[in-house]
């Protein structure tokens, strides 16, 4: 993963090709962000993640295994890569995201930083 | 066009898909399935020898899946559970499919049923029907 992710890194980011967007969802709740993308058709190694900044990167190419001389009748899934990208907001961690890709479904932890986690203000009576 | 696609794309293919479906709509014998997309998302191609279904169902347990064939239909059905938003937790974007699902293909004439395999590998289940030996092209030597 982590030399993948440096070649990624190396390269362009090839902005101009046309990509799906995987159908994501995202859950917050009071320690960070979980976001789960569905990536089907994208084996572990052709799926690349990037933080840079402020912005995550979800990129994957789709490697199906096509017999030799298929001719495509019908096509729902016409792209051969998926490109999603996200703000992240300041308070969460970006040096903390753990990954999880399980049969084409990319489940991503985001913490919120330690001084963004909330705490309860006890209110004083005077 | 009237319905949200399972995949939607970034803008340029985006554009060119709405030229692809305004000539659609202006044709005057739309297909009578119409443009709906439902999950999992499918591609049909073959080669002379096979027919091969390639069905984008990420994260099912594949011992779920219920693939039939009958009279030349095949149904890929199923179910896709996902985790349940936990309590006190905020759904921000909510866009995965999830629920019980259906589709069905008819497949050619000269499919057929008793060389069928099915592969599920990274999300997709690939199904190959082989083609009838009979179907087969052959070259008929002239005495």
């Amino acid at each position: 993963m982590s030399e993948n992710n440096a070649v990624a890194k190396a390269s362009e980011p090839r902005r101009d090709e046309a990509a799906l967007l995987p159908p994501t969802d995202v859950i917050e709740d009071a320690g960070g962000i979980t976001l789960y993308a569905d990536l089907a058709g994208v084996p572990k190694d052709k799926l690349s993640l990037q933080v840079e900044a402020d912005t995550l990167t979800i990129e994957g190419e789709v490697a199906l295994d096509l017999p030799e001389g298929m001719e495509s009748s019908h096509a729902e899934v016409s792209l051969p890569r998926y490109r999603r990208v996200f703000t992240l907001s300041r308070e969460l961690d970006p040096g903390k995201v753990s990954a999880e890709f399980n049969q084409g479904v990319l489940k991503l932890r985001i913490p919120k930083a330690e001084h963004a986690q909330p705490r309860r203000i006890e209110i004083q009576v005077a | 066009m009237y319905y949200r696609s399972l995949f939607p794309r970034d803008l340029f293919a985006e554009l060119d898909r709405l030229q692809r479906e305004l000539q659609q709509s202006v044709d005057p014998n739309p297909s009578i399935r119409g443009l709906t997309r439902g999950f999992p998302a499918l591609n049909v191609g073959g080669t002379p020898k096979t027919v091969d279904i390639y069905a984008f169902a990420p994260g099912i347990d594949p011992a779920t899946l219920d693939v039939q064939l009958v009279k030349g239909m095949l149904t890929i059905a199923g179910e896709r559970k996902i985790d349940p938003v936990p309590e006190k937790a905020t759904l921000h974007i909510d866009e995965r499919f999830a629920g019980r699902f259906r589709r069905v293909v008819s497949l050619p004439d000269d499919a057929d049923p008793n060389a069928i395999e099915a592969k599920y590998k990274d999300g997709v289940l690939h199904v190959r029907i082989q083609r009838k030996e009979e179907a087969q092209p052959r070259r008929i030597t002239i005495q």
